[in-house]
């Protein structure tokens, strides 16, 4: 039996792999999950669509990274747990937000271990406070440089560890299910255009959010729901899929190019800034926040008031606020931000003459897929990490938690998986594989279409659109009615009659498959955004503006004979007593 | 300002390994400050979903991944800047072509063929 690395055979044209552990995804969670999957002695093969360790959420990261490591000021876990509940209004899975914030430090501990760089200040690692925290608690690496820092040193760990086979250009299309048990699955590999079996004894779905669907949206063109659409077609549950985070300030104008929109957030950090609006007033006091000049308030309760704000008129020429450093001295923004003070200069923008447009965008998804503390989900042999795991962050989620949620929850998803398979032998049906890879082999048999063929990125476009108009910042039941109408038809009958054709490096056909999860993600969101008649944090219902407590409850959707199905669920809560605050020692 | 809507012109290599490559001519509408990538998103979007381009982090210059030529010169797709008149994109010279504006940039041990490589070696 060979040791390290998967086993392959071709039959007809074929090409099938053997592994014990799939992970399908390689941002944060992804690669973290291969590294432990493989020191527990496990067989890995980590699968991207994009190249490893480059797409996903985690490279676009820019700063902040939550953690109780008690560098800055005395701190504890139960502290940054306390905040994580806080932030998500009820909602939050306490048995997930729990491991978080627990484990949370010892991943950025070994991070630094690693030599990820995290920034520093008089002999300590430098932590700042960011909106919804009661202490400096945010590590980052300078400057504006956490997620490619993050991306690079898991690259250099995935790369070492012993039995991780890498494969960049395979895209996952389905999992494959036999007698309830996840056995493998189907993929494409993009440059040859030809379909790829995998058996796995487990698979990691770490294919993060799904924000892409939305018109507004800073996620990389990876973003449109994969993991959550591979989970419900395998027979696992959702939560919490009405939960959009939108990022309140993402940059609006002027034409920023080069730059991730979500950079203003690090500059509040740092420098604080003013938010305005069009007539330069501020405004988030009449919300029931403060921000005056600070970094305070939430970001659901943000995003609303410039929603409100520019629904009244009162917004900036460009549809959005205002945020203005102009008070800022120069020398403080060049302190603080170096290099990247430059390529906005490049971008024609000097902070200290002009203030900039900023606007909510579609930034990270709370829901997801529903996992217990192993990260295991209801089906035999599936697990998840990362954005793809729905429930730690309830309703909103605090700064700065989204990247301990994929060292996290990838260590975890890695490390239990690999327990769960050590005496599992492997079971591999192409029987059970057969749907999958007719659906496969139907959308890429032909030539790829060419210009009589928009109609794809015509669909995904109406997507966007109707999502942001109809599932976004403001909702009510007539447009989340109409764009569930709308969504059933583009799903059941636009999409099949798409043939987006096949061939060398066929980004039609990836497109396809990547619509067809984002249409059934679509789905989900509005469905259960229809079904919860309250308005709770980043889910804002004009028809029922106030938080209902007998709605303190989560909303479960699975998929029946291809039918959404939604339940209810209690909330998991798990109390733990706040400890005493301790320092580093 | 002029009230013409005003357009970019942006002319793209097309083809696979082994065809003698063409090039395709398409009108853009065109915003101040936008980047070429725009550019051949919007064309992917409304005119040809066939043309294929390697990207991820659509925005950021953080994933790396939308190397191109324009003009000749070898840019990142995200961060060229794109003017109202004509520029010509192709793929990296110096890089095997796969289709249109991809080529290949995988690191040598993250492939498949690499994978089934290592996997037979193995027995």
């Amino acid at each position: 039996m060979p040791s390290g690395g998967p086993q392959y055979r071709k039959t007809a044209g074929l090409t099938h792999l053997s592994t014990d552990i799939l992970v399908v995804g390689s941002g944060g969670a992804g690669m973290y999950a291969a590294v432990a999957a493989a020191r527990a002695g496990a067989r890995v093969l980590l699968a991207d669509k994009s190249l490893i360790g480059r797409g996903g959420a985690t490279i676009m990261a820019q700063m902040t990274v939550a953690s109780a490591i008690g560098e800055e000021a005395p701190d504890h876990w139960t502290h940054h747990l306390a905040d994580t509940l806080e932030a998500g209004r009820g909602l939050c899975d306490e048995t997930l937000a729990a491991v978080l914030c627990e484990e949370s430090p010892l991943r950025i501990r070994e991070m630094e271990a690693w030599k990820v760089g995290w920034a520093r200040e008089g002999g300590h690692i430098k932590q700042v406070t960011a909106p919804g925290h009661q202490i400096p608690r945010c590590v980052y690496v300078d400057f504006l440089n956490t997620g490619p820092a993050v991306a690079k040193t898991l690259r250099g760990q995935v790369a070492r560890g012993n039995g991780i086979t890498r494969i960049s250009g395979l895209a996952v299309t389905d999992l494959v299910v036999r007698d309830g048990r996840v056995v493998g699955a189907v993929a494409l590999d993009l440059e040859s255009g030809a379909p790829v079996t995998v058996a796995a004894k487990a698979v990691v779905l770490a294919a993060g959010g799904l924000t892409r669907i939305y018109r507004r949206n800073s996620a990389s063109v990876n973003m449109g729901g994969d993991a959550y659409a591979l989970a419900l077609s395998a027979g696992a549950e959702l939560i919490d899929m009405e939960f959009v985070q939108f990022f309140p300030i993402g940059h609006l104008a002027p034409r920023l190019v080069g730059m991730d929109p979500i950079m203003w957030d690090p500059f509040r950090y740092k420098l604080g800034g003013r938010l305005l609006n069009g007539r330069k007033e501020e405004f988030i006091e009449n919300y029931g926040a403060s921000d005056s000049g600070t970094y305070t308030a939430p970001r659901d309760v943000t995003s609303y008031a410039i929603v409100k704000e520019t629904a009244a008129g009162r917004g900036s020429p460009a549809g959005g606020a205002y945020l203005s450093f102009e008070h800022v001295p120069e020398s403080e923004l060049r302190a603080a931000f170096g290099p990247v003070i430059d390529r906005l200069a490049d971008n024609g923008i000097d902070l200290t003459a002009r203030s900039i447009e900023v606007a909510p965008i579609a930034h990270y998804h709370m829901g997801g897929i529903r996992v217990d503390a192993r990260m295991q989900t209801c089906v035999p042999g599936l697990f998840a990490a990362g954005e793809a795991v729905g429930g730690a962050n309830g309703a909103n989620r605090l700064s700065g938690n989204a990247i301990p949620e994929a060292l996290v929850f990838g260590e975890r998803a890695g490390r239990f998986a690999a327990d769960a398979v050590r005496d599992e032998r492997q079971v591999w049906d192409a029987s059970a594989a057969a749907d999958a890879l007719d659906t496969l082999r139907r959308m890429t048999g032909t030539p790829a279409q060419g210009p009589a063929s928009p109609a794809r990125g015509e669909l995904l476009s109406e997507l966007q659109a109707l999502m942001w108009d109809n599932v976004g910042l403001l909702r009510d039941e007539e447009k989340l009615t109409a764009a569930l109408a709308r969504l059933r038809t583009m799903r059941r009958d636009d999409l099949p009659a798409l043939e987006p054709g096949g061939g060398t490096f066929s980004l039609a056909a990836q497109d396809w498959f990547d619509l067809r999860a984002s249409l059934l993600c679509a789905e989900s969101i509005a469905r259960a955004a229809l079904e919860r008649r309250e308005s709770r944090g980043a889910h804002q219902r004009e028809d029922f503006p106030d938080t209902d407590p007998a709605q303190a409850e989560n909303r479960i959707l699975r998929l029946a004979d291809g039918e959404l199905a939604l339940a209810s669920a209690p909330v998991r809560r798990a109390p733990v007593a706040k400890k005493p605050l301790e320092a580093a020692s | 300002m002029s009230d013409a809507p005003a357009t970019a012109t942006i002319r793209v290599q097309r083809g696979v390994a082994g065809e003698a490559p063409r090039f395709e001519t398409f009108e853009v509408p065109y915003r101040e400050g936008m980047s070429v990538l725009d550019a051949l998103m919007w064309i992917r979007a409304h005119r040809d979903s066939s043309l294929a381009i390697r990207y991820s982090c659509i925005n950021a210059n953080a994933c790396k991944e939308c190397m191109v030529e324009v003009d000749g010169k070898t840019h990142y797709a995200c961060t060229a800047r794109l003017g109202t008149g004509q520029v010509t994109v192709g793929p990296l010279g110096n890089k095997r072509l796969l289709r249109d504006l991809v080529t290949d940039i995988v690191p040598p041990k993250e492939t498949l063929a690499n994978a089934l490589i290592e996997a037979k070696d193995r027995g």
